[in-house]
């Protein structure tokens, strides 16, 4: 296989890709990294790649259990340091600004739910899968995924609301 | 008609029982100006997810072929090799005396070779009274033990 063609495979699912561990990883340089890690091992992967019938669902299945490796990992507490480190820094300037912005709102409501809600919002609310597809790639019996997506759709509108019955008070 | 088909699909959205197609719907009534006053908090949401959806990875991947390059390391050191033992000349037989001298030369030095050997055991055969030394102070060493 050529890289052409195995670029041409990977490109419609490449971006899911990254908002995936984007979402599970938060920082945008560790999802890339992330992002980058998986297409490496796909590609090391490409003569077997025919063989696979969901070359996507296999890909995403793949950088769910690699971020959650690395959330797992000792890296993730220094990934997480750093990162609050990070807000905290720009906390003056940015983050008003982005108060005011209640879209920005829902990305920080989204990052404090647990990391299995967060992982069936982003594929159903962002990405659009179906729940059959969403079943195969976490692995999770059908009652669970709609559990967990509307305890997460519910927490992200009281907190939402929360957010603006403060901004109105 | 249109708003409280809207409401329905809300509700339905919370309790996760919407399809794709109807979240679509509320995507688009959401993302469009006209919404109503009292649904307006749930805006955010939906417009969240539109704009999330448009990031995009924008990283490079080095797809280097990696497998290849040690291939091609061991057909350069094969052929390399091939080289090496196409100019490769067996080392000339060492050189000999008969090759370097005269034979009158090697006679001589023979010659004078063998008169030294023939002193030299002159030298040797003189010695040969030692042992009888020996043989005495033998004797005196045993009596003293």
């Amino acid at each position: 296989m050529k890289q052409t063609e195995f670029l041409n495979i990977v490109l419609p699912f490449r971006d899911k890709l990254f908002r995936m561990a984007k979402r599970l990883l938060v920082s945008t340089e560790e999802a890339e990294d992330a992002t980058q890690e998986i297409l490496i091992k796909l590609w090391s992967k490409k003569n077997k790649m025919e063989s696979y019938n969901n070359v996507e669902a296999f890909a995403m299945t793949m950088t769910k259990n690699f971020c959650l490796d690395r959330l797992k990992s000792k890296q993730a507490g220094n990934l997480k340091l750093v990162h609050t480190n990070y807000t905290d820094a720009s906390s003056s300037l940015q983050s008003e600004l982005e108060a005011k912005d209640s879209i920005s709102w829902v990305e920080r409501i989204m990052a404090e739910l647990p990391e299995q809600q967060k992982m069936v919002l982003q594929l159903r609310d962002v990405e659009q899968y179906e729940y059959e597809e969403i079943e195969k790639l976490l692995d999770m019996k059908p009652t669970a995924i709609r559990v967990a997506l509307s305890r997460a759709r519910k927490t992200v509108r009281e907190k939402l609301m929360e957010k603006h019955n403060y901004g109105i008070a | 008609m249109e708003l409280h088909n809207i409401e329905k699909l809300i509700e339905k959205y919370f309790e996760a029982t919407t399809t794709v197609a109807e979240e679509e719907k509320l995507r688009k009534y959401f993302s469009e100006d006209e919404v109503a006053p009292h649904l307006e908090q749930h805006a955010p949401l939906f417009n969240y997810f539109t704009k999330a959806k448009e990031e995009r990875f924008t990283k490079q991947v080095p797809l280097k072929p990696r497998r290849n390059y040690l291939k091609w390391v061991s057909v350069a050191a094969i052929a390399v090799f091939m080289v090496g033992l196409y100019f490769y000349q067996p080392t000339p037989p060492p050189v000999t005396l008969a090759d370097e001298y005269t034979p009158e030369e090697i006679e001589s030095a023979k010659e004078a070779l063998a008169l030294l050997a023939m002193n030299f055991n002159k030298g040797t055969e003189q010695l040969y009274y030692l042992d009888e030394f020996e043989k005495t102070t033998n004797k005196f060493l045993t009596k003293n033990n």
